[in-house]
């Protein structure tokens, strides 16, 4: 009884930062340790597919939770978030192109593969200073941000909102779709950029890599969600959930709402940016489908079904969906858009708040109890020092 | 060896049964069997003949067609013509021969229509004609087309000698324009004729001839007067050539700036064309976007489970093609107002109020119905016969045709449109509708059962889409991803329309139409789409309420 005192205390200091975070380093470290030092055949064995496929999920929980801080707490149905990770993707992609350097198909130690095929003799100009690592970091930051904050500005300050910005923004994505599918782009038109071989001078094949690259996933998310629940709980998250309930009392208040939209609205494209470029080496291979409307709506749906407005809410939906999407998808292809489509309609109908709100339900059913307990076990410490001093 | 002797055998037999045939046919008509008779015997010279001699035997071979079996000189020369003529060596039996299986040949006989078994290519040998000779042939036969009944084969006879000028097409045309009796086809033999004396006549037959002609929007015209001038001497010209050539030059110039206006005449109706589909598309979303302020994102798949509507009554009906749009038409109303009723009764009736809830949900369904018809139908584009009556074009000029199914769909689009005006203007539902949409309590207050009306709403809105989607299993693929690349386009015109405007959608679409088609020739298609886009999401910024906005003070 002493021991669920403290559990309960122990849950009420613990903020949702700390278990997120502590979870998600419990659970690189596992990993990590399992898939080093254990060998093939081991119950406690991860596989490098499944690191891989970890390190994809934990991309996909990143952008989750880029999605969930404009939606669920400034009211931005965003359905082109996918345009905001794909260009991230790119800007890393451009960076994994010219390492291949001379190992391509053609040869050609300073044109990828690609351009070669398609005559061209030198670069072009968008593509100088695509082989350092800095230029990639600082393409992952502007690429998408800049994207942002041009759309943002026009849109919030016309006053965009509601259903109209959603398909604004899913235009935005299907436009950017059709732009690089063409050739004359110059980022490998439907093909796209792979065949990647090296990132940082480590060879992408090696499984030690690719445990790199997921610590690294895990470490960017732990840090998203940290700067992500930071604004929700500064005075600024405090203005933009305002905005989000009632803009107009927040406009007569005094605040300017399209400038805390454009900001919450750039910093969502980054983290998604950021989630595409550690995605791209991971799977190999970047390629326009990746802005397809559809992919962008199934962001959408990772938070919706994990319970939008609660940023752990968000990781649980991508996990938790690409997961079953892995599974059912192998399993039984065909069922899987049912099943997709199902879950859009069965969440919005009956699970406004996701899994999220389940659990959030399910927890307070047992604290409560354990409190009741709790109370019950004071009363007869009570009971029992009267009786004891009586 | 026993093959070939079999087909010997049977081209034997079968030379025997023409025979008895002839012989049967003679009491019946004697006048069509003596010039048959002719016919083959000339026919029979041809392996025999010699290729210098051989342009004699084909005068003899078409002046046959006078003689009253046209339609089997005919088909000689054209065998002849598409190198289809064979003879078979062992015998000299002329037949014709087309390339089947395995590198033989099958063997028709050419005055009946009996095939032989399949041949090796060592068994036949080619009648072999030179380019000259193919060249009068096909004058020949412009000839005997000439001489048709049916205009429009005239049309194309004349068309082939303006195209390919020979000696025989040429006199025959001279021939037979006094007696010719339809305008159209006595115009294009005079711009034929012309055209000739414009090549090859004298000076001053020269300069008639382009006076004559330089309203003629032929191609073949232009090209010949071009030509002409860059067949003069580009420094000192003489006196008749400088008049020439001012003249060629004047005629050419009046002749392009036609075609430049019936170009942009095309371009319109190209993009009226493309917007009539994206007004069939959107139109629907208007009443349920804009009238019920309902984000369908299904809408997409009641235009598909429309097309496939069209698809299963063409597999149900397979006599009746001609009539299985017009079937298909309310049917596809139905199956998709159907399915529009359900979706609203089940789902979005619970989510009222939450329009981003609504379109994800709207969008689930839209994932289903897909998935439902790739299990049902399979993944792969199922085929939409087009009727005879949607396949053709309507020919204005030399340069300027408007293509059947383009014309029906805008027609049939303007239809549906004013057919949905007409509803929501003056019939009760449409009062209703629009009360319900701009007071629901109020109108509810006033016995308006707001509920029915919704449902009724959603299932028009959904039933024009499944009529739209009839229209698109005539233009594009039917497959289970067709309303997908239509839903965004459409909702676009909505927005820019400006929600809840009919009008306004009318005008979106034909404007983005035309915008897109005005674009296409200097950019390329998928450019312009994105251009289109782009400019869009800048007029929204600029009018978010879009072309036509609904006039209020709500605000949020």
């Amino acid at each position: 009884m002493q021991l669920s005192t403290l559990f309960q205390k122990s849950i009420t200091k613990l903020s949702h930062l700390h278990i997120v975070v502590g979870t998600l380093f419990i659970a690189t470290l596992y990993v990590t340790v399992c898939n080093l030092f254990f060998t093939e055949g081991s119950l406690l064995h991860v596989s490098n597919y499944t690191v891989s496929l970890l390190g994809k999920y934990l991309c996909y929980a990143l952008l989750a939770l880029a999605i969930d801080l404009v939606w669920g707490y400034c009211g931005i149905l965003s359905l082109g978030h996918g345009a905001f990770f794909t260009l991230g993707g790119y800007a890393m992609g451009m960076y994994l192109m010219r390492q291949i350097g001379d190992r391509g198909v053609y040869g050609n130690p300073d044109l990828p593969d690609f351009m070669v095929f398609l005559n061209l003799t030198e670069l072009p100009w968008f593509w100088a200073g695509s082989s350092s690592v800095w230029w990639m970091v600082a393409m992952v930051f502007i690429g998408p941000g800049l994207l942002a904050y041009v759309f943002g500005m026009m849109a919030f300050r016309s006053r965009v909102s509601g259903v109209y910005l959603s398909i604004m923004t899913q235009a935005m994505t299907y436009a950017l779709m059709l732009a690089f599918f063409r050739n004359e782009m110059g980022f490998g038109g439907n093909n796209g950029l792979t065949d990647f071989k090296e990132i940082l001078g480590y060879s992408l094949q090696n499984p030690h890599t690719k445990l790199a690259l997921f610590i690294a996933t895990a470490f960017a998310l732990a840090i998203g969600y940290f700067i992500s629940n930071y604004i929700v709980n500064s005075k600024m998250g405090r203005v933009i959930t305002a905005t989000r309930d009632a803009e107009n009392r927040v406009r007569f208040v005094g605040f300017k709402p399209e400038h805390y939209k454009v900001w919450i609205f750039v910093v969502s494209a980054i983290l998604a940016g950021i989630a595409g470029a550690l995605y791209v080496p991971q799977v190999g291979i970047i390629n326009p489908g990746e802005f397809s409307p559809l992919n962008s709506i199934e962001m959408v749906i990772w938070v919706a079904i994990g319970g939008r407005c609660t940023l752990y809410g968000a990781i649980i939906g991508a996990i938790a969906v690409s997961y079953a999407k892995t599974r059912f998808t192998a399993i039984m292809p065909e069922a899987w858009l049912f099943g997709l489509g199902g879950l859009f309609v069965l969440v919005t109908l009956y699970l406004p708040k996701g899994i999220a709100g389940l659990l959030a339900n399910l927890f307070d059913k047992l604290s409560i109890v354990k409190v009741d307990a709790a109370k019950g076990d004071i009363d007869k410490e009570k009971v029992a020092d009267a009786e004891m001093k009586s | 060896m026993m093959r070939l002797l079999s087909v010997l055998i049977s081209g034997i037999i079968s030379w025997q049964a023409l025979a008895n045939d002839q012989v049967i046919n003679a009491d019946t008509a004697p006048t069509v069997d003596k010039h048959s008779a002719v016919l083959i015997e000339l026919v029979q010279k041809l392996p025999v003949t010699k290729l210098k001699k051989l342009p004699v035997l084909v005068e003899q071979l078409a002046s046959t067609a006078t003689l009253k079996n046209t339609k089997k000189t005919r088909d000689v020369l054209q065998y002849l013509v598409d190198g289809e003529l064979y003879y078979i060596k062992a015998n000299k039996h002329v037949v014709r021969a087309v390339n089947g299986e395995n590198k033989t040949y099958t063997l028709t006989d050419i005055l009946a229509d009996e095939t032989f078994a399949p041949v090796n290519k060592s068994k036949i040998k080619k009648i072999k004609t030179n380019n000259r000779l193919r060249g009068e042939i096909r004058g020949y036969i412009a000839k005997i087309d000439l001489s048709s009944s049916d205009k429009n084969t005239r049309i194309d006879a004349i068309n082939q000698i303006l195209s390919n000028p020979s000696k025989p097409g040429l006199s025959a045309v001279r021939a037979l324009l006094a007696t010719e009796q339809n305008d159209d086809v006595r115009e294009l033999m005079n711009v034929t004729l012309l055209t000739e004396q414009l090549k090859h006549g004298s000076h001053a037959e020269k300069i008639a001839a382009i006076k004559q002609i330089e309203d003629s929007l032929q191609p073949v015209v232009k090209n010949a007067m071009t030509q002409l001038l860059d067949n003069l001497p580009t420094n000192n010209k003489s006196t008749e050539e400088k008049i020439l050539a001012a003249n060629l030059t004047k005629a050419i110039k009046s002749i392009d700036g036609k075609r430049d206006l019936f170009g942009y005449l095309e371009t319109i109706f190209f993009g009226l064309s493309l917007g009539s589909v994206l007004l069939l598309a959107a139109i629907g979303l208007t009443i349920t976007f804009g009238v019920m302020g309902v984000i369908n994102m299904a809408h997409g798949e009641m235009m598909m489970l429309g097309a496939y509507t069209t698809y299963v009554i063409q597999l149900a009906f397979p006599n009746l093609i001609e009539y299985s749009l017009l079937m298909a038409v309310p049917a596809a109303f139905l199956v998709s107002g159907f399915v529009g009723i359900i979706i609203e009764r089940g789902v979005i009736r619970h989510l009222k109020g939450r329009p981003l809830e609504t379109l994800l949900a709207t969008f689930g369904i839209s994932l289903m119905l897909q998935q439902l018809v790739r299990t049902v139908f399979s993944p792969l584009n199922r085929q939409v016969q087009a009727p005879e009556w949607m396949t053709g074009s309507l020919q204005i000029n030399p340069v300027f045709a408007l293509t059947y199914n383009r014309l029906y769909i805008l027609l049939f689009s303007l239809l549906v449109f004013f057919a949905l005006l007409m509803i929501l203007k003056k019939t009760s539902l449409g009062l209703h509708v629009r009360a319900v949409s701009q007071d629901r309590e109020m109108a509810r207050a006033l016995s308006i059962k707001s509920d029915w009306v919704d449902a009724a709403t959603f299932g028009l809105g959904s039933g024009v889409a499944g009529v739209a989607g009839v229209v698109l299993s005539q233009l594009t693929n039917v497959g289970p991803n067709l309303g997908q690349a239509y839903i965004i386009d459409s909702f676009l015109v909505v927005v820019f329309g400006g929600v809840g405007s009919l009008w306004g959608t009318l005008v979106a679409a034909m404007s983005l139409g035309s915008i897109n088609k005005f674009l296409e020739p200097i950019t390329g298609s998928v450019l312009a789409n994105i251009i289109v886009l782009v400019g869009l999401v800048l007029f929204i910024q600029k009018r978010p309420k879009g072309l036509f906005p609904q006039k209020g003070r709500a605000s949020d």
